[in-house]
C-alpha cells in the first residue's frame, strides 16, 4: 500500500512526486510511456537530440534577487538550486504582424519602449494594465469567470495591439478558442513578458533527469511502461487502481494528471457530469539547419506571426491554419558556448478530427505537404533557411494525443480547469494541465499545489 | 533541545526553505513575514519540517504562535524538550 499513486511522470506528476517523497510518503509514479516528460519530452533520432513540447521556460529570474512569483515557489518547494536548471535567457523575441512589428526580452523596458513607439497612444494605457495585474493572486484562484479581452478591452482601445498582445499568450498556453480567463492572462502575462523566456543548453531534458533523479534519491518510485486501465472504486473512494498488464496497485491517495475527463474515463460507476475536452492543437515541424540561424540573419529566439490584422486562435477547419504560427530557434538564448546543429521549429494551429480520419498513407503525405507549407508561411517573417536544410522531423496533433493522452491531442487540456484539484471520488485529485496553469513552470506548481493541499496535512 | 539548540534548529529549517533568504540575523520579536518573504507554501514548510525532522505535531490551530521566532521558540519549548540534539 503506498501513501500516495501517482498517475503520470510529467512536469507535475514529478514535482508532486517529489514533494511527497521529501516528508517521506511512500510514492509510486505510474507511466504509460516509455519515457518520461508526457507533453514536454525529449527523443533521440538519427544521433540528434529533440525536444518536443517546450519552446522555452518562462518565469525566468532576470534579478536574482527576486524573492517572489512562480519560479521562486518552485525552486523553494522542490528544494532545487536555481543553478541546477541551468537557464539561459533569450536573446529576444517578436510579434510579428504584416504592418508592425513588436520586439521583447526579459527586459520589460524594451516592450515598454516598442509600444510607445509603435502605438503612442496605448503606452499609458499599457502601463496602468500591467499595474493591474502584477498584484493578481495566482494562488487565490476562486473560479471567478471573467474574459481577458473584456477587460484588457476596458485599458487598451486600439485593437491591433491587444491582438498582438493576446497572440503569444494564447499561442503558449490557450485552452479555449480567441479567449482566455482573466487570472490565466494575468499569469501568463508577467510570466511571459515581465519575467521572460529561457532554455537549458541541453533543452528540456535536463529538467526532467533533475526531477527524476532528485525524485529517486528521495526514495520515489518510477515505474514506466505501467498504463492504469482502470481505477476502481468501492462507495466514493478509490480501492486501487488496475494497470493495463492486470496487475493491481493500491494507494490512500491518488494524484492524476492525465487530464480531467481522461481520468474520469477510466474511473467505474457513476460519474460527474461531463464536461467538454480541448480542441486545441498544433502541428509542429523541426528543421535541423547545416549552420546557426545567426548566419543566416536570423537572432531572434522566438517569432510569433499573424498574416493579418485579426489574429484567429481557433481549431482550424482544414488540416492547419498557417494564418498564424510560432518559430522558435533553440539557437538563440544566450549560452555560454553555441549549440552546433542550428534548429528552427514552427507550430501552427491544427485541426486533430482532421489528421485522425487519413490513413497511414495519406498521413504520410500531409505531413510531407504540411511540413513544406508551415516553412513557406514562415520564411514570409524570418530569412529564407530552406537551402540550409539537413534533417527534417514533425509532430501533428496524433503524436500529441499518443504522448499525453489528452483528447484531441489538446495541449492546453480542457477549457475549464478545476482549480481545486477535487473529483467524485474522495481520495482521488487531479494536477497537471486540466488542473490549473499551464506551461512548464505552470504545471510543476499544479502538481506541488495539489500535493500540498489534499496529501500532506494529516 | 534547549531553546537555543530549538532556535538554531528553526534557523536551520527557514534557510532549507528559503535558501535566497538571509536568515542568520533574524530580529527574535519581529514576526518572519515582515522579515522574511514567505508565502502560506513556504510557512506550511515550516510545519512539515518540524514534524519530519523532530516528529513534532503541530496542529492548525496553533500555527498563529509560529509568527515570530520569539514565539515560535516558546510555543516548542516544552515540546521539543526531550529530544536530542
Amino acid at each position: 500500500m503506498y501513501d500516495a499513486v501517482i498517475i503520470g511522470a510529467g512536469m507535475s506528476g514529478l514535482a508532486a512526486g517529489i514533494r511527497l517523497a521529501h516528508f517521506d510518503k511512500k510514492v509510486c509514479i505510474l507511466e504509460k510511456h516509455t519515457t518520461i516528460g508526457g507533453l514536454n519530452s525529449f527523443y533521440r533520432v538519427n544521433g540528434r537530440n529533440y525536444d518536443v513540447g517546450l519552446h522555452a521556460v518562462t518565469n525566468y529570474l532576470s534579478d536574482r534577487a527576486t524573492k517572489r512569483g512562480p519560479m521562486v515557489r518552485l525552486l523553494r518547494q522542490l528544494r532545487i538550486k536555481w543553478e541546477e536548471l541551468s537557464l539561459a535567457p533569450q536573446v529576444g523575441s517578436t510579434i510579428a504582424f504584416p504592418n508592425v512589428r513588436l520586439d521583447f526580452t526579459n527586459d520589460f523596458e524594451l516592450f515598454e519602449q516598442q509600444v510607445a513607439q509603435e502605438f503612442p497612444a496605448q503606452i499609458d494605457n499599457l502601463r496602468r494594465l500591467v499595474a493591474d495585474l502584477i498584484d493578481y493572486d495566482d494562488l487565490g484562484q476562486v473560479g471567478i469567470e471573467t474574459s481577458a479581452r473584456e477587460v484588457v478591452g476596458r485599458y487598451i482601445d486600439d485593437p491591433l495591439l491587444v491582438e498582438m498582445i493576446f497572440c503569444p499568450l494564447l499561442y503558449y498556453g490557450g485552452a479555449r478558442e480567441r479567449d482566455m480567463e482573466w487570472g490565466q492572462f494575468s499569469v501568463m502575462f508577467r510570466s511571459i513578458f515581465l519575467e521572460g523566456f529561457s532554455r537549458p543548453f541541453k533543452g528540456v531534458r535536463l529538467i526532467l533527469k533533475n526531477l527524476v533523479r532528485k525524485f529517486k534519491s528521495l526514495g520515489g518510485e518510477l515505474r514506466l511502461r505501467a498504463g492504469v486501465d482502470r481505477i476502481v472504486a468501492q462507495g466514493d473512494h478509490v480501492d486501487r487502481l488496475v494497470l493495463e498488464d492486470g496487475s493491481e496497485i493500491e494507494g490512500r491517495r491518488v494524484l492524476s494528471s492525465a487530464g480531467w475527463r481522461e481520468t474520469m474515463r477510466l474511473c467505474e460507476g457513476p460519474l460527474p457530469e461531463d464536461v467538454p475536452s480541448g480542441q486545441l492543437s498544433f502541428i509542429e515541424t523541426i528543421s535541423v539547419l547545416d549552420t546557426d540561424p545567426k548566419n543566416l540573419g536570423h537572432d531572434r529566439t522566438i517569432v510569433f506571426f499573424n498574416d493579418s490584422d485579426q489574429f484567429c486562435y481557433e481549431k482550424p477547419d482544414g488540416l492547419v491554419d498557417l494564418r498564424s504560427g510560432v518559430i522558435c530557434s533553440p539557437n538563440n538564448f544566450a549560452y555560454d558556448e553555441p549549440m552546433g546543429d542550428g534548429m528552427i521549429r514552427i507550430t501552427a494551429l491544427a485541426n486533430y478530427d482532421r489528421w485522425a480520419r487519413l490513413d497511414s498513407e495519406a498521413y504520410r503525405l500531409e505531413k510531407l505537404r504540411w511540413y513544406d507549407r508551415s516553412v513557406a508561411a514562415a520564411v514570409e517573417f524570418m530569412p529564407d533557411f530552406r537551402s540550409r536544410v539537413v534533417d527534417v522531423d514533425m509532430f501533428t496533433p496524433i503524436t500529441i494525443h499518443r504522448f499525453t493522452g489528452h483528447d484531441n491531442g489538446a495541449v492546453y487540456g480542457a477549457p475549464d480547469k478545476r482549480y481545486d484539484g477535487r473529483t467524485h471520488l474522495n481520495n482521488l485529485y487531479v494536477c497537471g494541465t486540466d488542473q490549473g496553469m499551464v506551461g512548464i513552470i505552470g504545471s510543476i506548481i499544479s502538481g506541488i499545489t495539489v500535493a500540498n493541499a489534499y496529501c500532506l496535512r494529516e | 533541545m534547549t531553546g537555543a539548540e530549538i532556535k538554531e534548529a528553526v534557523i536551520e529549517i527557514l534557510s532549507d526553505i528559503a535558501p535566497d533568504e538571509d536568515c542568520s540575523n533574524l530580529k527574535e520579536d519581529v514576526a518572519f513575514r515582515d522579515q522574511l518573504e514567505l508565502d502560506s507554501m513556504d510557512f506550511l514548510d515550516i510545519v512539515m519540517e518540524l514534524r519530519k525532522r523532530y516528529r513534532v505535531q503541530i496542529p492548525e490551530e496553533d500555527y498563529p504562535a509560529l509568527a515570530s521566532m520569539a514565539s515560535t521558540v516558546t510555543y516548542l519549548e516544552p515540546l521539543m524538550k526531550d529530544i536530542e540534539k
